[in-house]
This record gives structure tokens, sequence and C-alpha cells, in this order.
């Protein structure tokens, strides 16, 4: 178990909705979901969750930590928002899944490899590199992650849309050499790094 | 008369030469026959969008959003902050949201703000251009500027998620919204009724992730749309276009149909209907060609 791990669930004693209440962001409505299961049946990709959101909120009480945080389930999220209007008890359900998915990630509990989990990490370091997507260093990101040979499969298998794109002038190849980008690339950067070290403040100051 | 002004976050699908250039592209005459003003917000930054909670934190997303709000409250005071993205729209508006309603969240993410020399005070409010076009210039207007009616068009209003979730527009029903519809026969062109595709979601961000999920719900949607008699789908949605258009002939060539519906902006029937030309209304920026739609903008 890592390290930081350790320190996570030292002071809950084995209190799972507890740490989720104090550390994962909108965790404190967990206690709130009454088991309808409207989320479970609203998920446009539903069947593909090991838990559905219901389940995992039962999970969290019934204190299933390793399970919850090492499922891939929360990563099946779309960011659609129909559990989130549906909820009769107004959970921010989608917020919640977010916030499971992360806390997991940053814990280091997360499946290695899950392709959702790999592209959410690419894309946020190549937003806030220049503080502007650029789509073409993303999406080779996104083909080359797994390999060399399997990025160039990737890549070919790609080709015609690719360059459909380029003819519709909505892809273009100059981004390889940067691109778009913020003027105040420095202080985004350093704004952001002051962020995190606010919330790992807060985050050993919890319990 | 005096245009309307507004603080304009474009949003990095936006950008010359990116996957939804050719969106902004047709909102240009829109705006100007409708008399409004989109001032476009010096320097903004990305959004973080709906996959960045994956890496970055509560905080760090906030505070991205934060940086935006801040630039438009300092350069473009007074002024509504507007997006034509969902997903720009949505993360902005969460963020002030939140901003607002929690001392402690505020007072942090200022004190991370500092670090790019800016503050926030929390008084932009985001809004969808769409609620511009709605709320502030009204159906009436933006039939009143058509001069090239969209005649025998069957188009299929596709909303999708985040412009209708979980804020809405208008305050119109999540499951049922109608103002796509009604943007559509604002035109002159008919809108498919019934059509049960409507808000269902693309797959979003995991159209990269979960090819196969996503290609699944996409194949209802261009499915349906088919089953409706639809000519056309249309969306206020830059990543439900770019979906639905772009993997259209990944499912034919793995599942053997043989799909082929254009899928546009509703600016971009605007422009066409305001006597904007291929060009002015962005046609000239799609993979599967809108043609019926070209044809009245030649």
């Amino acid at each position: 178990m890592s390290e930081q791990n350790q320190q996570a669930i030292a002071p809950y004693h084995n209190n799972f909705l507890k740490e989720v209440e104090e550390r994962v962001e909108d965790g404190a409505w967990v206690k709130m979901c009454m088991q309808c299961g409207v989320c479970a049946g609203s998920c446009p990709l539903g069947d593909a969750w090991e838990h559905t959101p219901q389940k995992i909120f039962m999970m969290i009480r019934a204190g299933k930590r390793e399970e919850v945080l090492k499922s891939d389930s929360m990563w099946m999220c779309t960011s659609c928002y129909n559990c989130i209007v549906r909820c009769p008890r107004k959970l921010p359900i989608t917020h919640i899944m977010h916030g499971l998915a992360h806390y997991a990630h940053r814990l280091g509990l997360a499946p290695k490899g899950q392709p959702t989990r790999d592209i959410a990490k690419l894309f946020w370091v190549n937003s806030v590199k220049t503080g502007r997507v650029n789509e073409l260093k993303f999406s080779l990101a996104m083909y080359f992650k797994d390999g060399f040979i399997q990025g160039i499969r990737n890549a070919l298998a790609m080709q015609a849309i690719g360059l459909g794109l380029m003819k519709a002038k909505r892809l273009n190849p100059m981004e390889i050499f940067g691109g778009h980008k913020c003027k105040d690339q420095g202080g985004i950067r350093k704004m952001i790094a002051k962020a995190r070290e606010i919330e790992e403040r807060k985050q050993a100051h919890t319990a | 008369m005096a245009k309307k002004q507004y603080a304009f976050y474009p949003g990095c699908s936006s950008q010359k030469g990116a996957s939804a250039s050719n969106f902004v592209t047709s909102i240009g005459l829109m705006c100007d026959k409708l008399d409004i003003q989109l001032n476009e917000i010096p320097d903004w930054n990305c959004c973080g969008a709906s996959i960045g909670y994956g890496e970055g934190g509560e905080l760090p997303r906030l505070v991205l959003n934060a940086r935006n709000l801040a630039l438009a409250e300092q350069h473009l005071p007074g002024q509504d902050m507007v997006s034509g993205c969902p997903a720009c729209w949505l993360a902005t508006r969460e963020a002030a949201e939140r901003l607002n309603k929690f001392d402690d969240l505020m007072a942090e993410t200022n004190e991370a703000l500092k670090e790019a020399g800016l503050n926030l005070k929390g008084s932009v409010k985001p809004r969808h251009i769409v609620e511009v076009l709605i709320e502030d210039v009204g159906f009436n207007a933006m039939k009143q500027a058509v001069v090239k009616p969209l005649k025998d068009m069957k188009i299929a209003g596709y909303v999708g998620c985040q412009t209708n979730r979980p804020f809405g527009i208008a305050g119109e029903s999540f499951e049922n919204p109608l103002y796509l519809d009604k943007m559509i026969e604002t035109v002159g062109a008919e809108a498919v009724t019934g059509y049960d595709q409507k808000v269902t979601c693309c797959g979003g961000a995991l159209a990269f992730s979960e090819p196969e999920k996503s290609q699944k719900q996409i194949r209802d949607i261009v499915e349906s749309a088919y089953d409706h008699g639809a000519e056309m789908i249309v969306t206020p949605c830059q990543l439900c276009q770019a979906n639905v258009e772009i993997y259209q002939s990944e499912i034919n060539k793995k599942q053997g149909t043989k799909f082929a519906m254009p899928v546009v902006y509703y600016s971009q029937l605007m422009s066409v209907a305001y006597g904007g030309g291929i060009k002015e209304a962005g046609l000239d920026g799609h993979i599967i060609q809108p043609k019926k739609l070209q044809d009245i903008a030649r």
C-alpha cells in the first residue's frame, strides 16, 4: 500500500463513509441516497458499470473501500448529468463519481491503464501546459499512450478521419509546432501549483 | 440600434484550425444580424472540460475557471460572459455558483489567482449563447432577420447533454426541451417530431477512450434521425457535432451501415437563412457534406 494511501486511511479507522465525506468532492452527499436506483437506470453507459452509482453509495456505507476505489465503474461516467437532474434527493451524482474517480487516481488505487483515466490525465496535462488544449498533440498522445507500435496502428486506423478533418480545416498539422497558447502561461502554472498546494494542505488537516 | 455587448469565451475547440472552428465562423453573421457584439476575453484559458476531473482536483478546476471570470470582470466590466460551447459554459457556471456560495472556496481561489496577478469578486454571470438568443433577442427577432427561409428541409433537433443538463435553457424540461425545434422552425425548416434521441448522450469524451460504447450511442442518435425522416441533424454542442459526424464512417466500417447524415450547428442554419454564403456559415467545414443547405447558401 502506498504511503499516501496509508496516510489517507489511518485517521478513519475503517470508516470509509467518513473518509469519503471529508476527502471526496461532494462526498458529504453520499448519506442522502435512498437507493431508488433512478441513477443506475438513467446512465447511458449503465450496462458498463461494474457497480452502478446506486450500488457505489451503498458500498461506501458498507465500508467497501478497496472495492469502490479500485473499481473502473466511476470512469464510465460520460458527464451527461442525467443522474443529477433525475435524482429525487438532488444528489450531485455526476460530481460525486468524478470526485471518487479523482480520489482513487490521486491515491494510486484507480485501475492501471484504464483508458478514460489515461486520457483524462493527458487532457489535463495538455491544457494546463499552455493554458489551451492542443487538439493535435492531444490526439497523438492518446494514440501513442500504449507504445509506439500501437500508436502507429491507431493513427493509421484514424487516418481517413484525420485527413477529412484537415481538409475541413478542423485539424491543423502545424499545431505540432506549438499552436494556440495563452500569453500568461507562467501565471497559469503558478496559480495551478498554488491551488494544488492549498488542496493538499486541506487534506492534511481533515480527520 | 446599439449592439448588445457580451464578454465572449470561445473555448479551445473554437480556435482557428480546431475541431469547431466552423462554429465560431458561423456565429459571426448571426450575431451581426441580431445586434449582438461578442468581445473576446483577453488571454482566456481552457475550462478543464468534463474530463479534467481525473487529474485536476476541485480547486485547480475552480481556479482555471475563476481566471476567465476574473479576466472578464477586469477587462469587460458589466458584461455577461457568453460561451458557445456547452462544456465551457457548464464548467464556468458551476465554478461561479460554487464560488459565490462558499466563501472559503472563494478565498482559496483568490489565494491561487494572486499568483497570476488576478482577483475575483464574483460579479460575472456565465451564460450560453442560446440563452442570449432566446432571452435577450427572442424568437420574433430571430425570425424577422430571415431573408432566405429554409423551405422543405426536415431536421432532427439533437440537443444532447450539457446544453440541457444540469442547468437547462430558458427553464425548459430536461426530458423534452423544445427550444431547438422552435429555432429550426424560426428559420423556415421543419423540425421532426418524436425524435426520441433528442437528449441522448453521444459518449462525450469517452468517444476517445471507449469508442465501442460511444459508437453505440452515436448509432442510436443517427438511426433515429433517419427513422423519423430527417435529412440532417442540428445541434448546439461542439462535441456532439464532432462525435456524431466524425464516427459515422467508423460505424459504417464496423457494422455495415450506410450512414451519411450531415450534422450542423443551429447557427449555421441561421447564417444561411440570414443570407450568408457557404464560407460565412462555416459549411466548408464538414466531413459529411450538408449538400441541401450548401445549395441554399450558394
